[in-house]
């Protein structure tokens, strides 16, 4: 039950965020909005596996899942405030 | 019904609430910098909350201590984040939005 709701609020800010990362005017905006969803993702994942019965092979994924989800989001921004790999230094994307 | 599960289901419950609220607060509220206040607070308070509320409903086992792991990664990580959108954001865009400038779409 708890679970449920739990998963159900997770399933709309996943929403929310995408709806963001689809419509926002700029480059951050979208970072910020995919930073999010994959934070809720993770939490919707590990929730996921204990509605299922068997957390212990979610939390596996779920620790991937954080670290790539950093490390991915840290490459963007790099990317996006070296100017691209190619391309204008201090023109805003 | 045991008084672990209890405090687990409110933790869980209160968990939900603020990760609803960073994202209606990221839906709704106009600028990169905004949205950051909004959705940086919001997420580590909220995620923290729901790992918690699951790894005492776990109970003193291995996967407690798994949950604690992200719980810890996450801690870490998520205010990074932000501060690096933060950082990019005022590096980039000379003037942040003022009331009067209209919404985002």
């Amino acid at each position: 039950m708890i679970l449920g709701i739990v998963a159900g609020a997770l399933l709309a800010g996943m929403g929310m965020a995408l709806i963001r990362a689809l419509r926002g005017p700029g480059a951050f905006e979208r970072v910020l909005a995919a930073s999010s969803f994959n934070i809720k993702t993770l939490l919707f994942i590990t929730v996921i596996g204990f509605v299922a019965g068997s957390p212990v092979d979610y939390v596996d994924i779920s620790i991937m899942y954080a670290v790539i989800s950093f490390i991915s989001m840290v490459a963007v921004l790099r990317c996006i405030e070296h100017g691209g790999f190619t391309g204008d230094r201090d023109k805003e994307p | 019904m045991s008084i672990l599960e209890v405090v687990s289901g409110v933790l869980m419950l209160a968990g939900a609430l603020f990760v609803l609220t960073g994202s209606v607060g990221l839906l709704r509220l106009p600028d990169a910098l905004t949205q950051v206040h909004a959705v940086g607070i919001t997420d580590t308070l909220g995620v923290g909350l729901i790992i918690l509320g699951l790894a005492i409903r776990a109970g003193p086992t291995l996967l407690a201590l798994k949950l604690l792991l992200i719980l810890a990664i996450l801690v870490l990580t998520t205010p990074t984040t932000s501060h690096a959108i933060a950082r990019a954001v005022s590096r980039y865009r000379s003037r942040p939005w003022k009331d009067g400038q209209g919404r985002a779409p």
